[in-house]
């Protein structure tokens, strides 16, 4: 194989990844663990609120 | 009954109050040799007060001395907070925290004695690097060994940011900071000629996009959500654009050696990868401006609100202009020039102390049991000197450094240059004046950040432990 069709077939991995993390983050199975997951910054401490 | 487990917020605290300190020393060093370039005498022909020797000083204090503890504190901060766990190793942390203010000081001694490896952005001499290398490895083991013991099943989404910035770090610096020491404070690099520039920008260009950006951009998941009472706006689109900028940004470094010895196939290769670069940047800055959708109106009330989304504009700016400059044909004009220099500013002043700023005037009276900083109206008052003078200090630099790119390509008829170079330094002396009257502004705003710090930690209390928080049930 020259190295031309290896930078090739590298280039198309690199697409194919792609593609799979899109495909992985628009499933349907990630949509209830992300919702959860983007509310984790707002999940209340105890360090607030302590002076008032 | 079992004692409650608590948080190490005291490590967060030290590396919240350096980055103020450090904040204040790197910019201030920063407006000496913006004055010093207007007024060349100001070095008091002391050798150590050199503008060569002093600019090192500035791009360490304020990149990995202000910059790097402020990363210290929101990710020892944010990863405990989104694992519900104390950190890995008090001991371990409470190492980083010294070992880092130690490199610090070293740097602050050795760059003004001249003691240099002349690496742009890894200038200090072996033994430093050494140390760097023993204190990074052990964050690594801290930030990773907290990751591990975490309660909850998910990793957030900030913590992929700052383990992808931890990791490659320790890479780059490893790699770029090989050499044969000569002497205590001597030593040459492993690489040599063209070798040794690409592994250079290699080093420098993952320092912007790993240090700069992907580090920031942690910090920027955990509070722009937090400040705006508002979840991520599209988590998918966090987790698809980390990916991106991840696997991209580590190929974009040749763009630094555009019409060098560099062989062309690298340089178009970087052009093209930095110019894929928009995307995923732009993806962060989209998500984190549209996490305040429907929280639009608290920018009305809250500045540390303002200093983040002017930041997140500001990397949205600067991430349109870094991929444009890297085009061949536009680097031909920029680079060397003062526009490079505004450019750097927009990102490092409007993007990353900006975020910092903010994330700062958050987390501080968190750790000192407030609800807020003593005065809003003063961080009002830091957020528009700030603004104003990185606009003076960007828009100078961007005329200065078209005007010196055009100055220097103008031929006359009969081939011969139009211009001396003297002649295009004596154009830009009056944006000096005013990149200067911008640094200065930003300056004055750290001030005013001090006073407001120090009423602050002042009225609240550091003895005081957090109980870690129990998982939401999930």
């Amino acid at each position: 194989m020259d190295e031309g069709t290896l930078r090739g077939l590298a280039t198309l991995a690199a697409f194919v990844a792609f593609v799979g993390v899109i495909w992985w983050a628009w499933s349907g199975r990630q949509r209830r663990k992300f919702e959860q997951a983007a509310r984790m910054p707002l999940e209340e401490d105890h360090d607030k609120n302590e002076d008032k | 009954m079992e004692r409650t487990e608590t948080y190490n917020d005291k490590v967060v605290r030290q590396f919240a109050i350096m980055t103020v300190v450090w904040g204040v020393v790197g910019m201030l060093v920063g407006v000496i040799i913006a004055a010093q370039l207007l007024w060349p005498a100001l070095n008091l022909d002391i050798p150590w007060l050199t503008y060569s020797r002093l600019r090192p000083l500035h791009t360490n204090a304020v990149i990995f001395a202000f910059g790097g503890s402020a990363l210290f504190a929101a990710s020892y901060y944010v990863v405990q907070r989104t694992c519900h766990t104390r950190l890995f190793s008090d001991g371990l942390a409470a190492f980083t925290f010294w070992g880092w203010q130690l490199i610090i000081v070293l740097a602050a001694v050795t760059l003004p004695l001249g003691i240099t490896t002349s690496k742009e952005y890894a200038e200090l001499e072996w033994p430093i690097d050494v140390l760097i290398a023993v204190v990074w490895v052990v964050y690594a083991v801290v930030f990773f060994g907290t990751i591990a013991k975490r309660r909850v099943k998910h990793i957030y989404v900030a913590n992929w940011f700052f383990a992808a910035y931890i990791i490659t770090i320790a890479v780059l610096h490893i790699g770029n900071s090989a050499a044969v020491p000569v002497t205590l404070t001597k030593s040459y690099s492993a690489y040599a000629g063209t070798v040794d520039a690409m592994v250079q920008w290699w080093y420098g260009h993952n320092a912007v996009g790993f240090f700069l950006t992907a580090g920031f951009l942690g910090m920027m998941y955990y509070f722009v959500p937090k400040q705006a009472g508002r979840p991520v706006y599209s988590y998918r689109l966090s987790v698809v654009h980390f990916w991106a900028l991840v696997a991209i940004y580590m190929w974009a470094g040749p763009h630094h050696l555009h019409y060098t010895t560099l062989p062309d196939w690298a340089q178009t290769l970087g052009m093209v990868f930095s110019v894929m670069l928009i995307a995923p940047s732009w993806g962060g800055m989209i998500n984190g401006i549209m996490t305040l959708s429907g929280a639009w109106h608290k920018l009305r009330t809250d500045p540390i609100l303002k200093f983040m989304i002017v930041s997140l504009s500001f990397y949205g700016m600067s991430t349109f202009e870094g991929p444009m400059m890297s085009i061949k044909t536009v680097n031909a004009l920029s680079h060397y020039t003062d526009w490079t220099i505004g450019h750097v500013h927009s990102g490092a002043l409007g993007w990353v102390a900006m975020i910092s700023v903010g994330c700062m005037y958050a987390l501080i009276p968190r750790l000192y049991g407030r609800t807020e900083m003593y005065s809003s109206k003063l961080i009002d008052v830091h957020f528009w000197t700030t603004t104003i003078g990185i606009v003076l200090y960007v828009a100078s630099m961007w005329i200065a450094g078209v005007m010196q790119g055009l100055m220097w390509r103008a031929t006359n008829a009969d081939g011969t240059l139009t211009y001396t170079f003297i002649e295009s330094i004596a154009a830009t002396y009056p944006y000096y004046a005013v990149r200067l009257l911008g640094g200065v502004l930003v300056l004055s705003g750290m001030f005013v950040m001090v006073y407001n710090v120090w009423k602050t930690v002042a009225a609240g209390s550091s003895d005081r432990d957090v109980p870690v928080m129990a998982p939401a049930a999930a």
